[in-house]
């Protein structure tokens, strides 16, 4: 599995490149530390699968992600988890979200996951989905958009499992359906929390003074 | 002329040589080196200054008799008189007291001004004012004051309008205290009107109302050229004058972060170093420290005290430094606690046994599960509060926990069925406990739409029962 890496500071990068070392089906085939250099990079190596810092100086992860439309799937790793840069990078397009502080063996098996077309959840992310959603928030965020209303009971369902911890295939034996259909519901969910279009999410991230 | 030269010749008895032969002294460089002569003869009481400031709290004009009286080593009534005297001459006094106000600094003391004093000040003050219109009208008729009361007008507007601004404190953008009372805006408003009625006597008593149309035509004219043509400077200016203002801001900002670094993050890591040996220490200090640095970053510091989720976290925080565990908090929704029964948040009761039954959850897991982490969930939805608290650890058997010692579920069941919710364990040995928690919103706030079977009372009791049992059996 070829892995790319962005991230703004390089023992960052080094770091993770060691604990991707350590897995037998892992390469990492470049790293980058900017937003132009990453674009470049991404385009001439052609990854499996993107690691993408969502800060970062000139415009961060979501600029990577506009910059490389139809490239491999990302996966962001953020040391952020505030729900702003988690809800934006996703609909900028990335598959997953991680915080800098998973573990190797975590970080490599979520990467495996995105790269089989998976979307990686953690329990902060649907929560944050789920909050977006509700529109119960406390905080004055206007609820995303009603395209987020086509989220099924059974997508509902699934988002409040993962984000009470569950597993996948803990959520699979508690609903009585197989992990393949979890994992179809989370990638559903994923699918539609993105915008459809760019100009949509321009309007979005320009409402929430993101970049 | 200079009104201090007999005060202070007088005062001086036997003066320095050369000195006495001054009789005039710079306001703005006092009395440069020949101060550090002979020692004063007259010291009343305040210390003489090298330089000569205006009183500030003492003040009750604009401070500068009181100010020169200080330089000087004089009784201040003295001054005064000696100003009032001054004035008589055509309004020198006036003027001299107007141009010490503009050209000498504030001073720093705080002393006010006793009633007396300030009684006998402002009698002379108006003395001084009404003297120099006498005098003039006497010497030159009624021409001279036509001209010298307006002056007087104008004088006494322009006094109250400085005296504003000429206050210490806060400043708003026009200069004046950040707070105006109304008193200060009279002020403001009376010596503009002063002033404006003043100059505009002195101007319509000269000019001929007939040729007053085309003069005012040529100085609009003027004024108008004279800004287009400093348009460029105006500008420039204000440019200048925004980029310092953001250059100023930026390094409040950073200095803001250093010192918050310096507080934070730098003395945790001082401490790591010294106690690098102790992992479990390390981890708990590296631990809290993130806690803390991630709530200073990412999340906004609103009044916490009364949202639910804020108080999780909190607690959250407080299992995970007392136990060595992490806790990974995730909220959705939030409810404050209803402190005036409006009925929109959770009651003080619930809200504090909600809170009390996780906590006890977290510890429980904490203590018994044996894993590193714990997930704690709570959700806020209309018609009911949900917080699932999670481990994988070692799990237990319930059936088999006899049901007389049951800590775990007095202390958690026993909290929010009281408070008429319901509390479901689940566990399965070897692969974790969760916790279930749920408390109906409160009976007044419930919306219509709510399903009635979830309002508290006998007929809630019965479903959550079968599920409880239905999950029960299901394990």
């Amino acid at each position: 599995m070829r892995v790319f890496l962005v991230d703004d500071h390089a023992v960052f990068r080094s770091g993770v490149r060691a604990e991707l070392s350590r897995e037998a089906d892992m390469e990492v085939v470049g790293e980058a530390g900017g937003v132009a250099e990453a674009i470049a990079g991404i385009k001439s190596t052609r990854p499996d699968v993107v690691l993408l810092d969502v800060h970062m100086p000139d415009g961060g992860g979501v600029a990577v992600l506009a910059g490389i439309e139809d490239g491999p799937v990302c996966l962001a790793l953020s040391v952020s988890d505030a729900a702003e840069d988690v809800i934006a990078v996703i609909r900028a397009g990335a598959r997953g979200y991680v915080t800098k502080t998973i573990s190797g063996a975590e970080l490599a098996d979520g990467i495996r996951r995105v790269a089989g077309g998976d979307a990686v959840f953690s329990p902060r992310l649907a929560g944050f989905v789920l909050d977006s959603f509700t529109g119960r928030s406390p905080v004055p965020e206007p609820p995303l958009d009603p395209e987020l209303d086509s989220l099924t009971p059974r997508e509902l369902e699934v988002l409040r499992l993962l984000a009470r911890g569950y597993t996948y295939r803990e959520i699979a034996e508690n609903l009585f359906i197989s992990v393949k259909t979890v994992e179809t519901h989370a990638s559903n969910v994923l699918r539609k929390t993105q915008q459809s279009n760019r100009n949509a999410l321009t309007r979005w991230a320009h409402r929430r003074r993101i970049d | 002329m200079h009104p201090t030269g007999p005060a202070f010749d007088a005062a001086r008895g036997a003066p320095a040589p050369g000195f006495g032969a001054a009789p005039g002294f710079d306001p703005v460089r006092g009395y440069g080196p020949g101060r550090v002569g002979p020692a004063p003869v007259l010291d009343l009481g305040r210390h003489p200054q090298l330089r000569l400031v205006r009183r500030s709290g003492g003040r009750i004009v604009g401070g500068v008799s009181g100010g020169l009286a200080d330089h000087l080593g004089l009784d201040v009534f003295k001054v005064r008189m000696a100003f009032v005297l001054l004035s008589a001459l055509a309004g020198a006094g006036i003027v001299t007291y107007g141009l010490l106000w503009i050209f000498t600094p504030s001073g720093a003391d705080s002393a006010k001004p006793s009633g007396t004093e300030r009684r006998q000040a402002i009698g002379l003050a108006l003395l001084g004012l009404g003297l120099s219109v006498a005098v003039s009208w006497l010497m030159n008729g009624t021409v001279a004051a036509k001209v010298i009361v307006p002056i007087v007008v104008v004088a006494v507007g322009a006094a109250l309008v400085w005296r504003e601004y000429d206050t210490d404190g806060p400043r708003s953008l026009l200069g004046l205290p950040a707070s105006p009372s109304v008193v200060t805006w009279a002020r403001v408003v009376a010596g503009a009107t002063m002033v404006v009625l003043g100059l505009g006597v002195v101007v319509l008593a000269r000019i001929d109302l007939s040729a007053l149309g085309s003069a005012l035509i040529a100085v609009a004219v003027t004024l108008i050229g004279a800004g287009l043509l400093t348009v460029p400077l105006w500008l420039r200016m204000m440019r200048a004058l925004n980029t310092e203002r953001a250059a100023r801001i930026r390094n409040e900002e950073r200095e803001e972060i250093a010192s918050h670094l310096h507080d934070s993050v730098l003395q945790t890591l001082a401490l790591i170093q010294r106690q690098a040996d102790d992992p479990q220490e390390v981890a708990r200090l590296a631990r809290s420290q993130e806690r803390e640095l991630r709530k200073w970053l990412f999340e906004d510091s609103g009044p916490a005290q009364s949202s639910l989720a804020a108080a999780l976290r909190t607690i959250a925080g407080e299992v995970e430094d007392q136990h060595g565990v992490k806790v990974t908090p995730v909220t959705v929704g939030d409810v404050s606690m209803d402190l005036d029964d409006c009925g929109n948040g959770l009651p003080k009761e619930h809200f504090t046994a909600l809170l009390g039954a996780s906590r006890e959850a977290m510890v429980n897991a904490a203590k018994h599960a044996g894993v590193p982490t714990i997930d704690l969930f709570a959700e806020v939805e209309p018609h009911q509060v949900s917080v699932f608290v999670r481990d994988r650890g070692a799990g237990f058997d319930i059936a088999a926990v006899p049901q007389d010692r049951q800590g775990l579920a007095k202390s958690i069941r026993g909290r929010i069925e009281r408070r008429g919710g319901q509390v479901e364990i689940l566990s399965t040995p070897g692969r974790g406990t969760e916790v279930r928690i749920f408390m109906p919103r409160s009976d007044s706030g419930a919306p219509e739409g709510a399903e009635p079977d979830t309002a508290p009372g006998t007929a809630g009791d019965q479903p959550t029962e079968r599920i409880r049992q239905s999950v029960r059996s299901g394990k």
